[in-house]
This record gives structure tokens, sequence and C-alpha cells, in this order.
């Protein structure tokens, strides 16, 4: 067993709210991002769907890691959060039908989300039970977070409603533009300008997308970069 | 086997619906691993071999086996597991059998099982419903599609290096803004399909 650290939990909840934001700093996730982000409502129940997994799969993997070897983790991680994506998808086909068809695929893909896998590699395979909890539910909030901004960026600069809720002047002079693909990349790359420009270059400590927090990474020797 | 509707399915595959472009698969590599097109080649090399081999391995897994038992619920963790194997098996088949294909896309090979438009293509092709042989066509123009989006980026990348944008906009935001305007710029294959063939 390693050994725990003492962290304090309310540090552990905003770091992944703000200082290591998923979404604008550490770069993961960027898929489902910038996918469901055309409808805010999308966003906020693609955010939640994930933030359940993340929670679910951070408390198993941390209760397991005496028990699961080293060298297969990543596959029992596979499993674990299959498991846990199958549930979430099953539940919204249940309970909430008109999200299941808007996110589409976008729901089991949550299965090769980077950010549950990067906190299960980084986090929750070394800490306790309930910081790894504290943790998803940080980082998940972070998702949450970014998800819904964006989202009401292109929502109301693309189609001139918020949750659905038309805004009067812009549901007739709306730029339809940033409801479509290229939009999203716009706007995405806009976020993380001023995330550039807000912490004076400071937050993201990567300059290029790369590895980091790619469940892979060990075995792939930087992807030939 | 209607030649035409393959077709179709193959173009709308490359350049109306490119699933990197337009349905926002496969972002990692596409944003992190096309700085060099040799790199970017290799990859999308990966990507293509990869999902032929993964669409042929469960479409009949889905259809002969989930289904017929009323598993479908089991899909998601089925086909994450055989995507996993399958690479696994790919690369020792390869380092043993044809080692130049190895030593080409070897690096990339592990990085295939959390890919997501390997996952995504896949889960596609059974909820459209395609039969065995639209599924494979469908794979083989998602890969294309994935190919042409990476060297065409990469290309753009080589140039934006010299570029010298607003100090916020370094990086990873003049990435994304190139890619935007490549995005853009694939509007144009709308409709071309349907101008073409009629549907």
């Amino acid at each position: 067993m390693t050994r725990l650290k003492k962290t304090p939990k309310l540090g552990i909840l905003t770091n992944g709210l703000v200082k290591e934001n998923p979404v604008l700093v550490s770069l993961l996730g960027i898929c489902p991002a910038l996918a469901v982000s055309t409808q805010s409502s999308n966003a906020l129940g693609m955010g939640i769907a994930a933030t359940f997994v993340l929670i679910c799969s951070n408390i198993a993997i941390s209760s397991a890691r005496g028990i699961i070897p080293k060298r297969v983790r990543i596959p029992c991680y596979i499993v674990l959060i299959a498991g846990f994506v199958s549930f979430v998808q099953m539940f919204v086909e249940a309970f909430a039908y008109p999200l299941y068809q808007a996110l589409g695929i976008f729901l089991p893909l949550i299965v090769v989300n980077c950010i549950v896998f990067s906190r299960a590699e980084v986090f929750a395979r070394k800490n306790s039970v309930i910081n790894s909890a504290v943790d998803a539910l940080g980082m998940g909030a972070g998702f949450t977070l970014a998800l819904t901004a964006m989202a009401s960026i292109r929502e109301i600069l693309g189609s001139g409603t918020w949750f659905g809720i038309s805004i009067p002047l812009l549901s007739t002079y709306n730029i339809p533009i940033f409801t479509m693909a290229p939009g999203g990349f716009v706007v995405f790359a806009i976020l993380i300008a001023i995330v550039n420009k807000v912490s004076r270059g400071k937050a993201l400590r990567r300059t290029e997308f790369g590895c980091a927090g790619c469940p892979s990474e060990h075995n792939c020797g930087k992807g030939g970069q | 086997m209607d030649v035409k509707h393959m077709i179709v399915i193959m173009m709308s595959a490359v350049f109306v619906n490119n699933y990197v472009l337009s349905q926002f698969l496969g972002m990692c590599p596409f944003l992190g691993v096309s700085k060099e097109i040799k790199n970017a080649a290799g990859m999308s090399g990966a990507v293509m071999f990869v999902m032929l081999i993964a669409t042929a391995a469960t479409w009949p897994i889905q259809h002969y086996i989930l289904h017929e038992k009323g598993l479908d619920y089991l899909q998601t963790v089925v086909f994450i597991l055989v995507i996993a194997a399958l690479v696994q098996l790919t690369k020792i088949i390869l380092k043993r059998y044809i080692p130049p294909l190895h030593d080409a896309l070897g690096v990339f090979l592990p990085l295939m099982v959390s890919n997501c438009v390997i996952f995504g293509v896949t889960i596609t092709n059974i909820n459209n419903d395609y039969t065995f042989f639209e599924a494979v066509v469908n794979a083989l123009g998602a890969g294309g599609g994935f190919f042409l989006a990476m060297i065409l980026f990469s290309g753009i990348r080589e140039h934006t290096q010299n570029a010298d944008p607003p100090p916020s906009f370094k990086g990873i935001p003049l990435t994304l803004i190139s890619a935007a305007i490549l995005s853009l710029s694939f509007f144009a294959f709308g409709g071309v399909v349907e101008n073409l063939f009629g549907h």
C-alpha cells in the first residue's frame, strides 16, 4: 500500500474546478466538449453523465487500488469504466430519452474519455476513497462548467436561445455558423486564448497538445513525437 | 449489392460527414500528432487499419452473439474489450509476419484502444443498421476521411509554425483556428453527393 498524502478536501475540489480545469487548462475530453456544446441543455446533461461516471470509477478504482496488479491495470480500468457507462446509458435512455437522442454516440464514448482515464491513472490509484471521490466531483464540475460555458456562447450567438429560451433581438439576428463545426473550434480557441491572457501564459504548462493524461502514454513512446 | 449506394456511403464518410472535421471524433490524434506529415501519415495508417479490422470483428459479434442472445446492453463493454484485444493481437501478428508495416505503425497502435474514432465508427455502423458490407465500406471511408484531414492539417501546421499571432493565441488557439478554417472549407462538399448521385 502506498502512503496516503494528507490534502485538504477543499483544495482538491477547487483544483478540478479552476486550477486544473480538465477542458480549458489540461485540454482533455475535447471531442465531447466540441461536439455536444451546440446546446446548453445537452452540455449540462453530458457534464452530469460524465461526472457520475467519474465519481463511480474513481471510487471503484481507489477502493480496488490494493487488488489490481500494476501491469494489467489499464484493462481493469477499461472494464470498470465501461460498466458504469453502460449503466448511465440505460438510465438516460429510460428517464431522459430526448437527451439520449441528442447526445447520441457521445454517451457510450464516455468510455474513451481521457478525463476519466487520467483521473484513474493520476489520482484514484494513489489516493484514499474519499479524496478520490472529491477529486472526481471537482473534475466533473470543472468539465460541466467548461462545457456549459462553451455551449452558452455557441447557443446564444448561433441560434439566439439559452437553455431553449429565446433571447429577443438575437433570435432574429443569429449567426448559425456558431452551432456548426467551425464555430466550435473558434469558440474553443478564443476561450483558451482568454485563459492564456488571464493567467499571463502560466496556466497552460503545455504549449502543444500532447500525450499527458492519455492512458496509453507509457506504452507508446509518446506517439512518435 | 448496389454499387452506387456504396459509393454514396463512402463519399459521405470521406467528404461530407468527415468524422474528424464535422463530427469531432478523434480530436486528440488530429490535434496532437499532426505536427509533421510523417507522423500524421503513420497515425492515419494505423487508424485505417485498426478501423477495418475492428468493424469486421464487432459487426458479427453484435449481430450473431449479442443481439441473438438479447445481450444488447453489453455492447459498450464488449466492443471496447474486443478493440483492445484486437489491437494487441494486430501488433503481435504484424511484428512477427510483416515487420516493415510494424515499424511504420507500431508506435501508434496502442493509442488505438482509447481512440474515439475507432469506437465511434463501430457503434455508428450498428446504430445505422448497416449490412456487413456497408459497415466495411463506411469504415474504409471513415479511415480515408481521417487520413485526408490529417495530411491536410499537418501541411497547414507546418506553415503556421512560422506565423506571428498575438501572444495569447500562440500555440494551441492558433492550431484550433486553423482547424476551424479547414473544417469550414469542407463545407464546400455539402450537397456534392446528392447532386452527383441524386439521393
